[in-house]
């Protein structure tokens, strides 16, 4: 075994082992903080790839920012294990129902789509650094690229709006 | 509010002007007085190796006295506990026996003498009270210590040493006594 | 066997290089706090300690002995794990910034050429900011699992403040990233050392005087300096999220702190001042003459004694400026730093293209 494989193996075990713990783990800080570790083996299977940008960004951004304003959400609430209500049997059952539907959904729809039969860039790979991804982003996906800045500009208008309100 | 006097003077803040907003200026100016205080003397007094002159009035522990021949001046006449305004002075007489004149100036003298220095405020009363030039604050303070028991000072800790047998510390110990008498004088008379 | 047929050497030196630039930080970082004392008592007409060993060079030893010899309180009600990985993040985070710095450009050793930086990622600068975000962690969880309303209170302060100032920092690198077309940081310097006066014209200081302006605020606030060191103010909001931490947790903390300090600094000389680049000379004549290593090595000193600089400065402005309320901090952040980094990046943007068209 190369280390990349021993690396993408533990990386593997480590994000689906977290992913586990997030679900079922009582306290809601513990949750939030097997979810940073999801996020962490996630950057590193980018890294893997090569994919160096969007490692570090997943890394700002998700684990940095919004995994911060989570805890910040939790933690000021108080909700500790013992908070946390008893959920009803029966939407125990809709949920578990409801999301093996998606997992069903995902599985059908990645069976279907051509990334069957292509190679993933190895470590060898250049499209994930700045330079490329940002040739791709700005000439090929420019118009979803800035529709999607549209789409965050008027979330933060929406926001300093309901900041101003008095 | 109604003013009480008519010489109130209302001040109007002014709005600061765009170098004063700016703010940075001024964290500039204030960054260059710390920066000269780098240069400036020291106030510092590096305490074991230097020390602070006390002042001439200065009034540390109390000195029980001797003459020239190294005898004890106190008669134990309790002048100085009476005059003590905190209490910390307790003594007991006794009767000087035959061949003790060269440790004892007078037929009467102070078996225990003992100060408690917690109680003390260094007044000098009693230095004023004392009629036979016995005691005497000196310019020393008390050393800090563990126990309240080590605080009350007995006679071997107050009496100054012996003009026969240390010459050179009774001389220090007088010298500073003769001079604080002389300020004491001259400040009583001015 | 792949795993034995990579370079050995390679890994060999990498981490030599990594056990010596972590040791060197914790070196520094320990003098710093010694320096930090010796500057407020200077800087007060005082002389600072200077009892323990020749002018008081043995201090920072004295200090850690005593911390390591207190005793270890962990609170009963705190979240143990959390409560010990709280520090160990703040640590951890503050050692690993320093990999993507370029502390030397190389030397030769027995037929080898060493790179004095430890990784160097496309995404260099990118590096550190992802792992200051990771930073705040330490102080959230330290904070939250003391379980105390006032460590609680302090770790959030502290972290939103610390958001709050990433964000215009970000922004004012942004428009660095503008003239140096990179964010290699290596690349960065190298671009540095080739302007005018031996380098120093190249600086990019004087192409960004506010992009670093902003960015010497903005590393103030995410270090937790003063003016802007409320997530720790001792005297008037209960000392901060190590109230509940005693011993080398609570050093942990606090020498977290300096590190940061040390290598906000390297990454302001980096960025802004042409890291190891030496002014009035030109590099590669000096190497014709005496040798690569000798350069590379006087390089490092340069970089060491811009570092002794702006830590100098951190003391300067901690011991002249008070400390900031909590609303002029996010005022100034918010409303002031962000849209200054904003239209320092729209003119930046606007002059590149204008030039390069």
């Amino acid at each position: 075994m190369s280390i990349t494989q021993i690396l993408f193996w533990f990386l593997s075990a480590l994000s689906i082992l977290s992913a586990l713990m997030m679900v079922t783990s009582r306290n809601p800080v513990h949750s939030v903080l097997w979810l940073i570790l999801v996020f962490f083996a996630i950057s590193g299977h980018y890294i893997l790839m090569n994919a160096q940008f969007l490692a570090i960004v997943n890394m700002i951004v998700y684990a940095g920012a919004i995994m911060v304003l989570f805890l910040f959400v939790i933690m000021l609430m108080n909700m500790n294990a013992e908070t946390e209500p008893q959920k009803n049997k029966w939407l125990k059952m809709a949920g578990a129902i409801g999301s093996g539907t998606l997992l069903l959904v995902l599985v059908a729809a990645l069976r279907d789509s051509e990334l069957r039969g292509r190679t993933l860039e190895g470590p060898e790979g250049t499209i994930g650094l700045v330079k490329q991804l940002g040739a791709v982003l700005f000439t090929d996906y420019v118009v979803p690229f800035e529709i999607s800045s549209v789409l965050f500009l008027s979330a933060m208008v929406g926001a300093v709006l309901i900041g101003k309100k008095d | 509010m109604q003013p009480l006097t008519n010489r109130v003077k209302v001040l109007e803040p002014k709005p600061l002007n765009l170098m004063e907003r700016l703010y940075l200026p001024n964290i500039l100016k204030g960054m260059m007085i710390t920066f000269r205080h780098i240069f400036q003397k020291k106030a510092t007094i590096q305490y074991p190796e230097q020390k602070r002159p006390f002042s001439s009035v200065f009034r540390g522990l109390h000195v029980l006295n001797r003459d020239e021949e190294g005898r004890e001046r106190c008669t134990a006449c309790g002048l100085c506990a009476v005059a003590c305004p905190a209490e910390a002075i307790t003594m007991e007489a006794a009767e000087r026996k035959k061949g003790e004149e060269h440790l004892y100036r007078e037929e009467k003298y102070a078996a225990r003498y003992e100060i408690n220095m917690l109680r003390c405020i260094f007044c000098g009363l009693c230095e004023e009270a004392c009629p036979k030039d016995a005691i005497y604050l000196s310019e020393t303070f008390a050393p800090a210590n563990f126990t309240r028991k080590s605080f009350i000072y007995g006679k071997p800790d107050l009496l100054i040493p012996d003009p026969k047998e240390a010459p050179d510390d009774f001389a220090r110990a007088k010298g500073q006594i003769e001079e604080r008498k002389e300020n004491t004088r001259k400040n009583l008379t001015a | 066997m792949q795993l034995l047929s990579t370079d050995i050497s390679l890994i060999l030196e990498k981490f030599s290089i990594i056990v010596i630039v972590v040791l060197a930080l914790l070196g520094i970082a320990l003098y710093t706090t010694f320096a930090e004392r010796k500057v407020a008592g200077i800087m007060q007409d005082r002389y600072g300690p200077n009892r323990a060993g020749p002018f008081g060079l043995l201090q920072p030893l004295a200090d850690g002995i005593k911390l390591f010899f207190k005793e270890e309180l962990i609170p009963l009600a705190s979240n143990r794990i959390l409560f010990i990985l709280g520090p160990f993040i703040a640590m951890f985070t503050a050692l690993i910034t320093g990999a993507v710095v370029p502390w030397g450009s190389q030397l030769e050793i027995f037929d080898r050429t060493v790179s004095l930086t430890i990784a160097k990622p496309d995404i260099g600068i990118l590096y550190v900011f992802a792992v200051v975000s990771i930073g705040v962690f330490g102080m959230m969880i330290g904070g939250w699992a003391s379980n105390n309303k006032f460590s609680l209170l302090a770790a959030i302060r502290g972290a939103s403040q610390v958001i709050s100032y990433e964000l215009a920092m970000g922004l004012s690198i942004i428009a660095l990233l503008f003239v140096t077309g990179t964010m290699n940081l290596g690349e960065i310097v190298t671009q540095q050392m080739a302007g005018g006066l031996g380098g120093l014209l190249g600086w990019n200081i004087f192409m960004q005087p506010l992009g670093f302006l902003i960015f010497l605020v903005c590393v103030f606030a995410e270090c937790n300096r003063t003016p802007f060191d409320l997530p720790e103010a001792e005297s008037e909001l209960n000392m901060g999220y190590h109230q509940e931490y005693s011993s080398l947790k609570l050093g942990f903390f606090l020498f977290s702190e300096y590190i940061n300090m040390i290598v906000s600094s390297a990454v302001m000389a980096t960025l802004f001042f042409g890291g190891y680049d030496i002014p009035f000379v030109d590099e590669t004549a000096l190497s014709a003459a005496w040798g690569n290593n000798i350069v590379a090595i006087l390089g490092i000193l340069m970089l060491l004694s811009k570092i002794v600089f702006f830590l100098f400065l951190f003391m300067w402005v901690r011991w002249t400026i008070p400390r900031f309320r909590y609303d002029q901090l996010m005022d100034l952040g918010w409303r002031k730093m962000i849209p200054l980094a904003l239209a320092n990046m729209l003119i930046t943007g606007v002059v590149t293209l204008w030039l390069n068209s």
